[in-house]
């Protein structure tokens, strides 16, 4: 049986993921490479932050201690995150950002399709909604790093690079989590690494139609999922928080 | 760099079943298939669609405008195509 | 959405010339329509002063969209809490569309996006002048909903009937897209001015900064202003200064309900006029920043330069893919 500290936890991984990647992709804004692309990139930082708000409100139902999805985006200090590390990288580049949105919302797809069977009814209708949108970010962002892959000189190598550096920070997405058996027990949701083999035999083909290479694993490991999260995420919540920090108990 | 602008495609928008497609404006893409997202992405943040179809711009085939009275003045004096031409008595006349 | 009814561009010598050379038949024909109410399309001959003021005021309008977005994207990664912060995304993406569509209207006119774009980072384009000010706290994107918007709302609604069609129709989508921008800045106002008293005075400090800036929006005065052909051809339809007082009238109110003061000492109600009078504009202010000396001139143009630089690796990506793509097909 799944303790309610495990399911609070379990949709808090799912929420802040697409906090903290919505939050980065909300960076792009005014700065992105054409005009249609930044309505592309603003698009999907706002799908990420609507399914962000519906599953840390429902993390603080479950928790039970009050807390809103503000009180949880803004007030929690940075151990108390649950995001892949991979989300809080910084944007980079253009193909930094569009193979991170691959590789991510690959895998936000599968488990998404899993969760709305979930027995938490609550987590099967936001993931009903935001399967949705991450079937959309799925395929824009596959057909961007194809065209990136393939593309120049220098965008294949710009391409390359990102895959490289992003690679080993996917193992974190099917590291074992403590309650993840309980919760998959109990029907509320896979554990991650179930996920795994779906999630490479869609990645491989598509890096290979985008003349890229996957990099071979190595033993880098990433522990954001678990509070232990990269230098970066220290600057994108002092940035994130500030209102909040700046001014306690305050409406806006 | 050599400069090279992204083609031009016009986009149309069926707003729900049962309505024709409309025009709606315009936006530069590299190929049709990211045309066809980024016109999603730009012309229907509203609910404005239910389905979309692009065309590159210069595919289209227009209407000289200087030959608008050879083309379009001839139907002018064909007012017997219209039912309103037609004066029936009052009992029948919503015919 | 911001326009500014200014028109700064010099007088082209070769206007006059060019329109009596031109073939007088035609330019009968399009004064007739004008003068009708009708509309202009873009493959209808048009003279060539109307081309050009309409390339002119429409780019300007389109740049200032583009860079508007970025004293408001300022505030994007620090909004106080999530709805805020999908509201101000959504609302800056939204400029990014109207640009978007004004740059369509304007490429109708045979002039590229590229160059439109070079036009603007090389400096030769104008913007709203407006954008050059920094937003410094978080009422400030409050304000600019309300005021800013407020203004180019007054600015906007006309040119929904200007007498360029794509003009005319990219104007009416922004209009309706629009509705919301100056009432979500009025609705975070509201909310912080029922807060504490360090809210309230983030308000009237923002306040306090955007009035004036606001009101320059409208243009110079109409007795200065070169818009005898605008107006003449239906582009513009009411004067800077009707618009100017119209946005006073409206705001007044606007301001006792939220609980702020307009920094006006002058602002009072004339029951002659039925109008509200208001102190002297700072002109030199205006015309200053206008040349490129407010305070945030030149890291716009940095910020939309290196958006357009680095960019361009990908814009040619995508074009070398596509030519890849039809040759690939070709073989087949």
């Amino acid at each position: 049986m799944a303790t309610n500290q495990e399911h609070t936890e379990y949709v808090l991984r799912i929420g802040d993921n697409a906090l903290i990647l919505g939050q980065r992709l909300s960076e792009w804004c005014g700065h992105a490479p054409v005009l249609e692309e930044d309505m592309a990139l603003a698009n999907m930082a706002l799908d990420l932050i609507g399914q962000a708000r519906m599953l840390l409100t429902r993390a603080g139902a479950l928790e039970g201690e009050g807390r809103d999805e503000d009180r949880l985006a803004f007030l929690r200090t940075e151990g108390h995150y649950r995001n892949l590390t991979l989300c809080e990288l910084p944007n980079h580049d253009f193909a930094r950002t569009k193979v991170r949105n691959y590789l991510f919302s690959t895998f936000q797809v599968l488990l998404l399709s899993r969760l709305v069977g979930s027995t938490d009814a609550e987590l099967a209708a936001i993931a009903g909604k935001s399967l949705k949108e991450a079937r959309y970010h799925q395929q824009h962002s596959g057909d961007w790093v194809i065209r990136l892959g393939d593309g120049t000189e220098e965008s294949h190598r710009r391409t390359q690079e990102a895959l490289d550096y992003l690679w080993p920070y996917t193992a974190e997405f099917f590291a074992p989590a403590p309650g993840e058996d309980a919760i998959a027990a109990a029907g509320i949701g896979p554990a991650w690494h179930e996920l795994e083999q779906s999630w490479e035999a869609q990645v491989h083909p598509l890096m290979v139609e985008a003349t890229l290479t996957v990099p071979p694993r190595t033993p880098f490991k990433s522990y954001g999922k678990f509070g232990r999260h990269s230098e970066h995420m220290g600057h994108l919540l002092a940035t994130m928080q500030y209102m909040q920090r700046t001014y306690p108990d305050t409406q806006w | 760099m050599e400069k090279k602008e992204w083609p031009l495609w016009e986009v149309f928008i069926r707003s729900r079943n049962g309505l024709d497609h409309k025009h709606c404006g315009s936006v530069h893409a590299p190929d049709a298939r990211i045309a066809l997202q980024v016109a999603r992405d730009v012309y229907t943040r509203r609910m404005e669609g239910v389905s979309i179809w692009v065309v590159q711009a210069d595919h289209i085939v227009a209407s000289d405008p200087d030959a608008k009275p050879e083309l379009f003045d001839p139907a002018e004096d064909k007012i017997y195509r219209h039912p309103t031409f037609y004066k029936l008595p009052d009992e029948v006349n919503h015919m | 959405m911001y326009t500014q009814a200014l028109d700064i561009a010099p007088k082209d010598p070769d206007d006059r010339a060019s329109r009596e050379a031109e073939n007088p038949a035609y330019v009968d024909e399009f004064n007739a329509r004008i003068d009708a109410g009708g509309f202009i399309e873009p493959k209808d001959w048009m003279p060539e002063a109307y081309r050009k003021t309409l390339v002119r005021q429409i780019s300007q309008h389109a740049h200032s969209e583009i860079v508007g977005m970025l004293p408001e994207g300022n505030w994007i990664t620090r909004a106080p809490t999530l709805k805020r912060k999908a509201i101000l995304l959504a609302k800056v993406q939204d400029e990014g569309g109207h640009g978007l569509y004004l740059y369509a209207a304007c490429e109708t006119l045979g002039v590229s996006r590229d160059d439109l774009t070079e036009a603007l980072l090389s400096g030769r384009a104008k913007y709203s002048s407006i954008f050059n000010y920094p937003t410094l706290n978080w009422a400030d994107i409050g304000v600019i909903g309300w005021l800013v918007d407020g203004a180019a709302i007054m600015n906007q609604i006309p040119l929904c009937k200007c007498s360029y069609g794509p003009y005319a129709r990219a104007m009416v989508r922004i209009c309706k897209e629009e509705s919301f921008h100056q009432r979500q800045g009025y609705d975070a106002l509201l909310q912080m001015m029922k807060g504490t008293k360090e809210q309230r005075e983030m308000v009237q400090d923002a306040v306090n900064r955007w009035w004036w800036p606001s009101i320059m929006m409208f243009g110079p005065h109409d007795k200065d202003s070169v818009h005898v052909d605008s107006m003449r051809w239906g582009i513009k339809r009411i004067s800077n200064d009707d618009l100017r007082q119209k946005f006073v009238d409206a705001t007044v109110k606007q301001a006792e309900v939220l609980g702020v003061t307009l920094p006006d000492p002058a602002l009072k109600w004339n029951e002659a006029r039925g109008h509200y009078d208001f102190g002297a504009i700072d002109w030199d202010e205006f015309w200053s920043v206008v040349k490129g000396n407010g305070q945030c001139n030149v890291d716009r143009l940095a910020a939309r330069r290196k958006a357009w630089e680095d960019g361009a690796w990908v814009r040619e990506a995508a074009m070398a893919f596509s030519a890849k793509q039809a040759a690939r097909k070709l073989a087949a």
